[in-house]
């Protein structure tokens, strides 16, 4: 057992922090946010330079192929640099291609950051279900026609296509029966909203009119698109557990800094103890949240079905814990000043409390937890 | 990274699992497992059978019949310990005392002392805690005056545990009045034998004699019995309190007792359903099983090979997530026996009868057992104490 970085990954994670430190500061990060495109291509640009696409990608398609792990030490560095580019919608959907071993032209551009995805998997009155899914696609000839809606797809406004997950077959809530397909952002008959998220991301509802799809755009089986949906959800999940703990480290960073140094009653705040009891228990909650998002995304990638869905929910449910104790308690030790949009702080709890609603909330993945198999084997 | 157990450790738990599977008694087991009371021979006769093996103080040097075991065995030890239903160590001689002995004291109290500990010859209790002070240590008050080659010592000791049975108490005593109270402190090796000490019961809230009161009225201790130098008590003191505790998350005894409640969850029925079922109850344990899950994990990222760092203040974390979630296990267990959990039995508990009054001695024990674990999060440094090492130590408050 050895849960140390290697070398290659430590300097990796600080080459990433020193591109984040020096170019994507926070005043940096809010012209971003508040400009009309609200995402920075040179940023993205910078992402694929320093290889954090190429990371993403099998090495046959032109990337570095990483595994979960490395994506991991991306991913938290992210959350601690708060950046909001279309990075995770990408490498997220680029994952459902890896899984289903094919379309390599699409991850060669991926690892080139020449094309920017997303997944829409989310629809209205589905909650965190991604299995109940509505948008119907009728086979037409070889290929398919679309007709329906997805809804809140994180970063879909900047993406050049989709994966989209379709009912070819089944009830409304069947596992059975699910399709997923690529959609190119240019398709006819596809309109996309694009919108401002509450973390200063973008996100898009997506409307689809009589949109057509070759059969070749299938990602993985016709009708059998649970399991690699399953499974690709579940890496995302890990991977934004660990988004959660670099924002839960440098929300913790913050409050500390702020505990030290506001002074009221004559003394530092931090000088009293019900607020280093606070702190404390914040601290807590962030090696916590940390040692169980390392755990989910280790295995993510390795451990059976079973083991995996029980992996990733568990990290879901005590990073959700953790980032709901740390963010609101990191705005309250603040004081007034959390309050403030200017504060870095506020835009911490924001995005944390976004990743608490992103792929399954903390109660979803607690039921999902309990409905394994393991669970109940006594 | 790698999540996964050495070949070599592997082999090691392989080895612990044998060991404890042909030689813990099966009566000893059985006891701990109904959770009835232990009595002094139980504890002496595992004692005498761990330190056949060498097997009795792993934390000791080798020289003195230490283990040597990484920080990854003790941790496997811990957790099969545990799981393996054995009988507590006798904890203050071999985990407390002996590090202190080996830090500080003569060579010849040493050659003395050790190896009777190791052995089991003499039960030790800590004298450490008095009326009044609680985590405020350094307040107390008992006196030890220097007349010739002994000490006249005065005062009272408190939540004095399994003093009954002890034959030497290890005491913190106050020899100087003068300057900071911290640096009039000693400590002092006493028999318990020596006349005007008196031991008195504290019967805790779970109906049980674990703690006492130790009264000292001029008790007459040999000047030789003193560790180190004089007035430098509190520093061996804070060692002590300092020294590595592996197996203070108690994660082995979390999973044993997480299995133990879901089988009773899973057998239990409300509605006819098994309460395990029942959505808010299974929330509760599922939350509770992955906070262990998450606790293992920062264990073992303390003790793994290349670990981060050596557990220092992190003990803090481990002690009050560990106790945290021993006592939420605990209460979901009571829970889990519903209305039958009310019967007290305190002839069942004491092994004076074979069954319980209500005919479930499954359930009978399970109050008790949850009234007694309220103590883990105020001893050793009540976790409020460890709250305050965490926001000085790591977090520089």
């Amino acid at each position: 057992m050895d849960l140390r970085l290697s070398e290659e990954q430590q300097q990796f994670a600080d080459s990433l922090r020193r591109w984040i430190e020096k170019d994507y500061t926070f005043e940096a990060r809010l012209k971003i946010i508040r400009s009309d495109a609200g995402v920075s291509q040179p940023a993205y640009a910078a992402l694929t330079e320093l290889g954090a696409l190429a990371l993403a990608v099998p090495e046959e398609a032109g990337g570095m192929g990483g595994s979960s792990e490395d994506l991991m030490i991306v991913m938290k560095e992210i959350g601690r640099g708060l950046v909001v580019e279309p990075y995770f919608a990408t490498i997220l959907a680029a994952e459902f291609f890896k899984q289903a071993g094919a379309h390599k032209p699409i991850l060669e551009r991926v690892a080139a950051g020449d094309m920017k995805l997303a997944c829409a998997l989310n629809e209205k009155g589905a909650g965190h279900e991604l299995f109940n899914i509505g948008l119907a696609a009728r086979q037409d000839g070889a290929g398919y026609v679309l007709n329906g809606a997805k809804c809140s797809v994180v970063h879909g406004g900047q993406a050049d296509g989709f994966v989209v997950s379709v009912r070819t077959g089944g009830g409304q809530r069947d596992r059975d029966g699910i399709t997923l397909v690529h959609v190119p952002r240019a398709a006819q008959g596809l309109t996309v909203t694009d919108f401002r998220t509450f973390d200063g991301q973008r996100g898009a509802d997506l409307a689809f009119a009589d949109v057509r799809v070759p059969a070749s755009a299938v990602v993985g089986q016709a009708g059998q698109g649970w399991d690699i949906l399953e499974a690709v959800t579940d890496y995302g999940v890990a991977l934004l557990c660990a988004e959660a703990v670099g924002a839960i480290e440098q929300a913790n960073a913050l409050t500390l800094d702020y505990l030290k140094t506001r002074k009221q009653f004559g003394v530092p705040i931090g000088t009293f103890q019900v607020l280093q009891h606070r702190m404390a228990d914040m601290y807590i909650h962030q090696e916590q949240a940390r040692s169980i998002a390392v755990l989910a995304a280790v295995k993510v990638q390795t451990a059976a079905p079973d083991e995996r869905r029980k992996l990733v929910s568990a990290a879901k449910v005590r990073v959700g814990k953790a980032l709901q104790f740390v963010g609101q308690q990191a705005i309250q030790m603040h004081g007034g000043m959390g309050m403030t949009n200017e504060m870095s702080i506020s835009h911490y709890f924001k995005r944390l409390t976004a990743i608490e609603m992103t792929l399954g909330n903390t109660d979803f993945h607690r039921s999902r937890f309990i409905s394994q198999p393991g669970f109940a084997a006594v | 990274m790698d999540l996964e157990y050495k070949e070599e450790d592997l082999r090691f738990r392989a080895e612990v699992q044998a060991f404890f599977r042909e030689n813990l008694p099966k009566e000893l087991s059985d006891k701990v497992r109904a959770r009835r009371h232990l009595k002094r021979e139980d504890a002496v006769r595992w004692h005498k059978i761990l330190a056949k093996k060498g097997w009795i103080a792993p934390g000791w040097p080798r020289q003195y019949g230490g283990t040597g075991w990484s920080a990854m065995q003790r941790h496997i030890w811990a957790e099969e310990y545990a799981l393996a239903y054995a009988p507590p160590t006798l904890s203050f001689g071999l985990n407390l005392l002996a590090p202190v002995l080996l830090g500080f004291a003569s060579e010849e109290q040493k050659q003395h002392y050790l190896p009777r500990i190791y052995d089991a010859e003499d039960w030790w209790c800590q004298g450490y805690s008095e009326p009044g002070a609680g985590s405020d240590l350094a307040s107390l008050k008992t006196r030890a005056v220097r007349q010739g080659d002994h000490y006249i010592v005065d005062g009272q000791k408190t939540w004095t545990t399994l003093g009954q049975h002890a034959d030497m108490i290890f005491c913190l005593v106050r020899t100087s009045a003068q300057g900071p109270r911290q640096q009039g402190i000693s400590f002092l090796l006493i028999d318990m034998k020596t006349p005007g000490i008196t031991v008195r019961p504290i019967i805790t809230l779970d109906e049980a004699h674990e703690v006492n009161e130790v009264f000292f009225d001029n008790v007459k201790v040999p000047v030789a019995n003193l560790i180190g130098e004089e007035n430098k008590g509190w520093t061996y003191a804070k060692y002590l309190l300092g020294h590595e505790r592996t197996g203070i998350a108690a994660i082995g005894n979390s999973k044993r007792e997480l299995k133990v409640l879901k089988r009773r969850a899973a057998k239990a029925r409300v509605d006819g359903k098994p309460l395990l079922q029942e959505p808010q109850f299974a929330a509760r344990v599922a939350d509770v099983e992955i906070e262990l899950m998450a606790l293992e994990m920062t264990a073992l990222g303390l003790v793994a090979d290349g670990a981060r760092s050596k557990i220092g203040p992190e003990a803090s974390l481990l002690k009050i997530e560990g106790t945290q979630i021993s006592q939420e296990i605990s209460q979901l267990q009571l829970e889990s026996a519903g209305p039958t959990g009310l019967a007290f039995d305190p002839a069942y508990l004491d092994g004076r009868t074979e069954h319980a009054v209500n005919g479930d001695d499954d359930a009978a024990p399970l109050a008790a057992h949850y009234f007694n674990l309220r103590k883990i999060t105020i001893f050793g440094g009540s976790n409020e104490v460890q709250r305050n090492v965490i926001s000085k130590m790591i977090l520089g408050l």
